[in-house]
């Protein structure tokens, strides 16, 4: 029963935890790909900005949080989320604008986007300097044990506060985008740009607001993203940019430009990631005890854990050799 | 009544290939005017240019007296100038009704603020284009399928909701890009009369590509004849019929001829 608890304390809820990151990066990358048709390589790092704005928010009133209950940082974050939402239009008004009016190739929208990339990093280390930072200022980490009404349980079900906050977010965006895709007349705006651009421009539909509500989506999303993982972990300038390439094969699992696609991408590339370097040995133990010849090694996992960088890189060539529209077939809101 | 559309002088090449040379045509307002040609006549080219979707390297192109050469196709749009195209669009993950109803342009809808701050405002005017879009489909004969997928419709079905795109706006000039293409006999016949009612009833002026010589025949009028990239000849479908150069420029010179 133990070495349940712990398969599904370190697997379980651990890869639920990277796996609803991955999905939020993912539904904004495959949002933007399917508006604007190109691979927004900044969005890692438009999650990065959105934390730190997280954690100016959270250093400015650091007594918020615990008056309400909740974490600062989780209490400014909607904040923030707006900020970070402007910021991307600001970006795209910046940058990518002036390249899709003179109808660039969609690769060099993509280098754009690295060189976004390359420039929220170095203005984040800049104003922030390459440390670590928590975004527990005021308050401390709640962390719930959870006791199991089992006799032979010792162990305990143990899931953190920000874990529990990141899913009834992801649970609560994920509602609230499927209803404005298929209630309100921009999401259908939206779904009908993504579904044929062409016929989109010569049917009335208001492409400029299209594509400002895509980045408002992007934004706020990628800054949710960002500040629930610095929740869990810590915030340090190259948090997000370690997770790009998961990210992207969160969204290409799914099917380019499905988000409902890149939901189930990410947590299919969480939970295998988490899945590839858990260490059996803990829960062969009692198979060792009761066939002594069974010499277990200390540790006993797919991979190891410095490679866990490989593993979506692995489903990523199997999706792309064995099923390159994705899981869910893609190109559609 | 005077040209509604008018092409003066326009080319187009596409590296060396010169695909329209030095063209001009007026289509009348009221009229419905038939574009004919051989194939590689440039026809497609023509109405591409026309609509907006690629620039002209020479010429100019009026809509009503205005200049209107070179604007993307959304600013056509909102001038009332719509087109179809040759292989029906449709977005294909919604129905055919919420096909239509993405149409009708600026909707209070497709504003941020007035969704969170108007609701009232979007809701009236979402159940008006609802009832536009319910009596566009009924006009175009699709009533029994409004609410399948458009990316289910059979081909004939698509460009009758190509042209019902077409009235969900008050359109001056709509560009028919081989509407009859792919569509059985008694949905053509529709298809037809519904141009014709458009014609009539609506005052839309009709510029239509058309390989269909019977559907020319029983619907253009004047009948313009593409050849090479410029016009070759202009006249009533009879006298089309009976020009030795357009049997020459769709069959060849007389064989008889050309053997003696």
């Amino acid at each position: 029963m133990n070495e349940f608890i712990f398969f599904f304390n370190s697997v379980v809820i651990n890869g639920a935890v990277i796996g609803s990151i991955y999905a939020m990066g993912a539904i904004g990358v495959t949002l933007v790909f399917g508006i604007l048709r190109f691979a927004h390589f900044a969005h890692a790092d438009m999650m990065t900005l959105g934390a730190f704005l997280v954690l100016i928010l959270t250093a400015l009133f650091p007594a918020v949080g615990p008056a309400i209950g909740l974490p600062t940082a989780f209490v400014m974050m909607p904040v923030a989320m707006v900020a970070t939402a402007f910021i991307a239009v600001g970006i795209d008004k910046l940058f990518y604008k002036k390249l899709r009016e003179n109808n660039v190739k969609p690769v060099v929208m993509v280098m754009a986007s690295v060189g976004v990339t390359l420039m929220l990093q170095g203005l984040i280390r800049f104003f922030a300097g390459t440390g670590t930072q928590s975004l527990y200022i005021d308050d401390r980490k709640a962390i719930f044990r959870i006791d199991l009404p089992f006799e032979s349980a010792s162990r305990n079900l143990v899931v953190t506060e920000p874990q529990l906050l990141l899913f009834l977010f992801l649970a609560f965006a994920v509602i609230a985008l499927h209803l404005f895709l298929n209630k309100s007349r921009l999401g259908k705006a939206m779904r009908a740009m993504s579904d044929n651009p062409d016929l989109a421009k010569v049917s009335g539909i208001n492409t400029n607001t299209v594509v400002g509500v895509t980045w408002i989506i992007a934004g706020a999303l990628a800054c949710a993203a960002g500040t629930l993982l610095s929740l869990d972990v810590t915030l340090k300038p190259d948090l997000s940019f370690m997770i790009l390439l998961p990210i992207f094969a969160a969204a290409i699992v799914g099917g380019v430009g499905s988000p409902y696609g890149a939901l189930a991408g990410g947590f299919v590339v969480g939970l295998t990631e988490t899945l590839a370097v858990f260490n059996w040995t803990f829960v062969l133990r009692p198979l060792e005890r009761a066939i002594p010849a069974l010499d277990l090694p200390n540790t006993l996992a797919f991979v190891p854990t410095e490679y866990k960088i490989t593993i979506p890189f692995f489903i990523l060539l199997a999706i792309l050799i064995w099923r390159p529209t994705g899981l869910f077939k893609g190109k559609i809101i | 009544m005077g040209s509604i559309i008018e092409v003066q002088g326009v080319s187009k090449a596409f590296g060396g290939l010169h695909v329209i040379n030095d063209c001009s045509i007026a289509v009348e307002e009221g009229s419905i005017t038939g574009l004919i040609g051989p194939n590689g006549a440039g026809k497609s080219t023509l109405f591409n240019l026309i609509a907006g979707a690629f620039p002209v390297d020479q010429g100019t192109i009026t809509l009503a007296g205005e200049n209107i050469t070179n604007l993307p196709s959304n600013v056509l749009f909102e001038k009332g100038l719509l087109r179809t195209f040759q292989i029906a669009q449709e977005f294909t993950h919604m129905s055919a009704l919420e096909n239509l109803m993405m149409v009708p342009p600026n909707q209070p809808g497709e504003n941020i603020f007035n969704t969170w701050f108007q609701p009232g405002k979007v809701r009236d005017f979402e159940t008006g284009v609802r009832q536009k879009a319910m009596e566009v489909i009924d006009f175009i004969g699709l009533d029994h399928v409004k609410n399948e997928l458009a990316g289910n419709l059979s081909g004939g079905q698509k460009k009758l909701l190509e042209l019902g795109r077409t009235m969900m706006v008050d359109a001056k000039v709509v560009l028919l890009d081989e509407i009859a293409a792919g569509v059985n006999r008694t949905l053509l016949q529709d298809l037809v009369g519904n141009i014709k009612r458009l014609n009539q009833e609506m005052g839309y002026t009709f510029l239509v590509i058309e390989h269909d010589m019977d559907m020319i025949a029983e619907l253009c009028d004047p009948v313009i004849v593409l050849a090479q990239g410029s016009v070759m000849v202009e006249g009533t479908i009879e006298e089309i019929r009976n020009n030795p150069q357009v049997i020459e420029a769709y069959f060849g010179s007389d064989p008889n001829e050309a053997g003696a």
